[in-house]
């Protein structure tokens, strides 16, 4: 069998490249898009420490974080839309007037 | 050692990583979402390795099926372009990105270090019905909540998209 500290490994770096993703990236839908990722990393770690720890609570967990992406994902896309619709510009660094 | 588990996880991880790496640098927003669709076909294929095979149905019908045909739907629907490089500054292109990299393989060293005495746990698959039997007996009230959660996220979204009523 594949030993825990394998997937947990793998889950950090997903994790940190989502990171990476939504500082570095200019685009409001590809920085939406590295959350997916990172929320995708935890649920890695989340089903490894179900195996790991031999209960299932963590698969449950996964679950909700499924829901809460879906949630987060209709919302968050209506918002883009909604962006684009007044601002006509899908770029991050012109959505500033919070600054002002 | 290198059972056929090994090996099937380091394939996978291998596509995982690489297009983690491909969305952030492709520059064409529906390009990263096929790669993020990757990414998560292939974490599927970890579950199905760790013997979640419920989750890795939901993984793949929820995740990316809906979630992802959503994004591809709004990125048409935007008509969305290239988007312009950052420019990075000297100071972050030759001390960040490397400092940020350092960062990066020093976290997962030591998560790996410290969880090494962790075993791979029970070999046999969860079965789906020890895992709706918990959901709907311990967990029916968090379950009963996130239904909540769905409909108010539908509601919210179709108040924020509207097109406004000119009148």
């Amino acid at each position: 069998m594949v030993p825990t500290s394998y997937y947990l490994v793998l889950s950090a770096i997903l994790f940190g490249l989502g990171v990476v993703a939504f500082i570095f990236k200019r685009n409001i839908l590809t920085v939406f898009m590295s959350i997916e990722l990172m929320l995708n990393a935890v649920n890695l770690a989340f089903v490894t420490f179900s195996r790991s720890l031999g209960q299932l609570q963590g698969q449950i967990f996964v679950f909700f974080v499924i829901v809460v992406a879906a949630a987060e994902a209709a919302v968050g896309l209506a918002i883009i839309i909604l962006i684009h619709r007044n601002r006509r510009t899908l770029d991050v660094e012109n959505v500033d007037s919070l600054k002002d | 050692m290198m059972t056929p588990q090994i090996a099937i996880f380091l394939v996978l991880a291998a596509i995982t990583v690489a297009a983690a790496v491909s969305l952030i640098v492709q520059r064409h927003p529906i390009h990263s979402a096929l790669s993020l669709i990757v990414v998560m076909v292939s974490l599927a294929g970890m579950y199905l390795l760790q013997g979640a095979e419920f989750v890795a149905a939901v993984q793949i019908i929820v995740y990316a099926g809906a979630i992802m045909v959503l994004f591809i739907f709004v990125i048409m629907l935007l008509n969305a372009g290239e988007e312009e490089r950052a420019n990075l500054s000297r100071l972050a292109r030759f001390v960040g990105v490397p400092l940020a990299l350092v960062f990066l393989a020093e976290m997962a060293f030591w998560i790996g270090r410290t969880t090494s005495h962790l075993g791979p746990g029970p070999v046999e698959s969860v079965s789906t019905r020890d895992l709706s039997t918990l959901l709907f007996s311990e967990y029916v009230f968090p379950f009963e909540l996130t239904s909540f959660l769905i409909l108010i996220a539908l509601l919210g979204a179709l108040v924020l998209a509207r097109r406004e009523e000119s009148d």
